[in-house]
């Protein structure tokens, strides 16, 4: 760091021309996150005593189902697919990666069906629920081209299936199941980061608002 | 935050807040999981039977091989007469009285089965071979009648056909030069030439399938080794795995209106039946899909948590508390 640096002033709110509060974005940003999501809310040691229910639990081990997919899915895409055939490494990172993939779509919809009943789109969650459906949509599509980049007979069989579903919508015309080179780009690239963006969204979303209380003096499981 | 005009400590106030380890709770998740994919890999693996060649299938079933690729050249396989977006087969297309996004996409993919599959790997299979040469200008140079009686003649032929080392024979007939075009198809096709032949199509590097995978689906070979691992659509095929594991359980939903009226149906209701049946429950998912995210909104679905009493069973502590005593701050 330079002698400059070191003695500029640190207080945010040091006061010069370039630097009023009203007009720096850097400063509003962070206080608007200051406000949104402050710390102690993005991690809480303290929290409402009903959340003592296992249903709770079926969010956070989706979570976890996503990062052992994402860090077997990595390790996959570094060696290529001729590595997950041909090595009993690869085959190895390719059933952690299938089972992963597995654990994560169960967990994923017992979190779904938790929510449902506990309807926890209520008191200003409504986003939450909905980013949470779009999140299962891009998953079952990021599965679906994992599926067709197994490169093995069920890949192969399921692609010939799927196309005619593609091709009756319309939608084959640019998302060919046949072509494994773009499977695969959309699969190891594309639909995770957009998987991951919008987990990471859905949770800041939880843990802004907080955990929803339980169904009761409201008296509905409306909005 | 804050919420609706709320903070979340207004929105708290009253509530009593107990300790809680987040990162811990993370952590024992991730070794759980972790655990748990560990040992399912470990013991269970995950399927992998390999992919069928155009090589294995003309191998192992050279009859159905000739068939298909004499039927290509006829027209009459599911590639030649698809439709958008590989070719502009009239009414072909799926469409649902004036939706017809598979006719307004146009061909995006062009195949064309005959020349494909065929015509173009005999051309280059052409080079020194004399024979062959011959019967590739006697098909190119024929009448089209006249191509479709050789089509026909041997087309039926084949129904009787027998293998012996590999080789198909048919009855004597007119079946013009397609026996030897054939012959060289299937040898071509024996020794891979032909899996490497319909993916290059003039460039080095390639991850495009769909020519050999088009071919192999118009065939029966394919098919028939899908039925033993339950794969086929009666069967519910896009959410099975081959052997005993677990494909994507996920479609079952997708994949159950493939077994029930009206896209089991030939006459259908509402114009949806077996022949849209791809189109009417794409729209018809697309439209649940919609719902649920829209559940917040919708009511009688929004309510169902509040009737059924399944609340009461995660929020047990909160119910039984506040049936004995006021929550304490």
């Amino acid at each position: 760091m330079s002698e400059t640096a070191k003695s500029a002033p640190t207080g945010a709110s040091a006061a010069s021309p370039s630097s009023n509060p009203s007009r720096s974005w850097t400063l509003r940003v962070r206080q608007a996150i200051d406000s949104h999501l402050p710390m102690d809310h993005l991690l809480p040691d303290r929290q409402p005593y009903y959340i003592g229910s296992w249903v709770y639990v079926f969010g956070v081990v989706t979570i976890a189902a996503l990062v052992w997919v994402i860090v077997s899915g990595v390790v996959l895409s570094f060696f290529g697919p001729q590595w997950w055939h041909d090595s009993s490494v690869g085959r190895f990172f390719n059933s952690l990666h299938f089972w992963s993939v597995q654990l994560f779509f169960i967990f994923m919809v017992l979190h779904l069906w938790g929510q449902y009943f506990m309807a926890g789109w209520r008191q200003g969650r409504a986003a939450t629920w909905m980013i949470g459906v779009v999140i299962f949509g891009i998953s079952i599509l990021t599965a679906f081209t994992g599926y067709l980049s197994q490169q093995n007979f069920a890949s192969q069989f399921v692609a010939l299936n799927a196309k005619d579903a593609m091709n009756g919508a319309g939608i084959g015309a640019f998302f060919n199941v046949l072509n494994f080179g773009q499977m695969y780009g959309l699969h190891v690239m594309l639909l995770p980061i957009g998987v991951t963006f919008l987990v990471v969204a859905h949770i800041v979303m939880v843990r802004a608002r907080g955990v929803v209380k339980p169904i009761d003096a409201e008296g509905s499981a409306r909005p | 935050m804050k919420s609706m005009g709320q903070t979340q400590e207004d929105y708290y106030r009253g509530v009593r807040m107990v300790p809680y380890d987040l990162v811990k709770e993370l952590t024992i998740a991730l070794a759980g999981v972790g655990v748990l994919a560990i040992l399912f890999a470990a013991f269970l693996s995950s399927p992998d039977v390999h992919p069928v060649t155009i090589a294995t299938w003309s191998q192992s079933d050279p009859v159905d091989f000739v068939t298909t690729a004499t039927g290509e050249l006829a027209g009459t396989t599911t590639s030649a007469g698809y439709g958008q977006p590989y070719n502009s087969t009239p009414d072909a297309a799926q469409t649902w009285g004036p939706i017809a996004p598979q006719v307004w996409l146009g061909v995006r993919i062009p195949v064309d089965s005959a020349n494909a599959f065929v015509i173009e790997p005999l051309k280059h299979a052409s080079v020194g071979d004399a024979t062959l040469g011959t019967a590739l200008t006697q098909w190119q140079g024929a009448a089209s009648t006249q191509q479709g009686t050789w089509l026909d003649n041997y087309t039926k032929a084949l129904a009787d056909a027998t293998t012996a080392d590999g080789k198909v024979s048919v009855a004597s007939g007119d079946y013009g030069p397609l026996p030897a075009m054939m012959s060289t198809l299937l040898g071509v096709a024996q020794t891979g030439g032909l899996d490497g032949l319909l993916v290059i199509t003039g460039r080095f590097y390639q991850t495009d399938y769909t020519q050999p995978l088009l071919f192999m689906g118009d065939g029966g070979y394919l098919d028939s080794l899908a039925t033993n691992e339950h794969l086929t659509g009666d069967l519910w095929g896009m959410m099975n795995e081959t052997g005993l594991y677990p494909g994507q359980t996920w479609l079952w939903l997708y994949t159950m209106w493939y077994q029930v009226p009206p896209f089991t149906s030939d006459t259908g209701f509402l114009g949806l039946n077996a022949g849209n049946a791809d189109l009417g429950i794409i729209v018809l998912m697309t439209v649940l899909t919609f719902l649920l995210a829209l559940v917040p909104f919708i009511p009688i679905l929004r309510d169902i948590p509040r009737w059924l009493p399944i609340h009461r069973l995660i929020w047990r502590s909160y119910y039984s508390k506040k049936t004995s005593a006021p929550a304490r701050t």
